[in-house]
């Protein structure tokens, strides 16, 4: 673990891992379709229910991603390790892309099941909230010049966000939502029948491998441009 | 048996599947163009100096 935090043995232990999991993601995600469009419809849902196999795992890797920035951010704050700082760095995007997937299918699961697009519910709203940490995040990364200092700010923030994790998680079970409880990941075993719990699955694990191919990428990308910085700054001293 | 017959729901869940499409493909792209301009700057630079 420590071993891979620095730099260049980072990069020297992740070459390929971006294709090489990117590609494990495509063939998951290839077969999870598959699955997904070959199970029967729903007899209640009809069709619709397909669109659960892109919304569920969308959320999972929106709250997973969150989990990755918090854990970054706390590395980068605490041992303030570049590895840590560019890992926060680049997650947040990644992260905030997969929130608006979460959030946008399930508006289009939302209109023709519910009779609306939006409500404001508790675990749309924490969502929501989720996707502004995201944001915010990025935003208050970029309002500060120095990169040391605004590291250190957004990842005060995203810790912050953290609490909000739960509160998703938990939303369904403490208010009366509109949007219906845990069928996956309970304390009784899954509700759903297999037929939708083995597309489900994989696309699960598709969206979960395409976001740490996608992300190892990313902090790859990140340490070069660092380096091309100190590079820059090294030739401008120079000169 | 592949079913892509989705009515009447065709336009919410071709609409899903479209934009997931569109977000992670544009996403996945984004990084991947990023990833190879910065590493050929990278092998520009380290080889000038």
């Amino acid at each position: 673990m420590w071993g891979l935090a620095n730099p260049d043995r980072f990069m020297r232990l992740t070459r390929g891992w971006g294709a090489g999991l990117g590609l494990l993601a495509a063939l998951l995600i290839g077969a999870g379709l598959w699955m997904g469009f070959t199970a029967p419809e729903d007899y209640q849902q009809g069709d619709t229910v397909r669109i659960m196999f892109i919304h569920v795992p969308a959320a999972w890797v929106s709250l997973a991603a969150y989990v990755a920035l918090g854990a970054a951010s706390f590395a980068a704050l605490v041992w303030r390790h570049p590895l840590a700082d560019a890992a926060a760095k680049v997650c947040a995007p990644i992260g905030a892309v997969f929130t608006v997937l979460a959030l946008a299918t399930g508006s289009l699961w939302g209109k023709p099941m519910w009779g609306t697009w939006w409500v404001w519910d508790a675990r749309l709203t924490s969502v929501v909230v989720l996707l502004l940490f995201y944001l915010g995040v990025m935003a208050l990364r970029a309002s500060i010049d120095d990169e040391g200092r605004a590291g250190r700010a957004a990842a005060v923030l995203a810790l912050v966000g953290l609490v909000n994790l739960p509160i998703i998680k938990f939303s369904v079970d403490w208010w009366s939502t509109l949007h219906q409880p845990a069928s996956v990941f309970r304390g009784d075993g899954p509700t759903m029948t297999a037929d939708y719990l083995w597309p489900l699955g994989l696309m699960g694990l598709g969206y979960s491998l395409l976001f740490a191919a996608l992300w190892i990428l990313a902090i790859r990308t990140e340490v070069r441009q660092r380096r091309i910085t100190a590079l820059m700054l090294r030739q401008a001293r120079g000169g | 048996m592949l079913d892509l017959d989705m009515s009447p729901y065709g336009p919410f869940v071709w609409g899903a599947y479209a934009l997931s499409a569109i977000a992670l493909i544009g996403l996945s792209a984004v990084i991947v163009q990023r990833a190879r301009s910065v590493a050929a700057r990278l092998a520009r630079l380290e080889a000038d100096t």
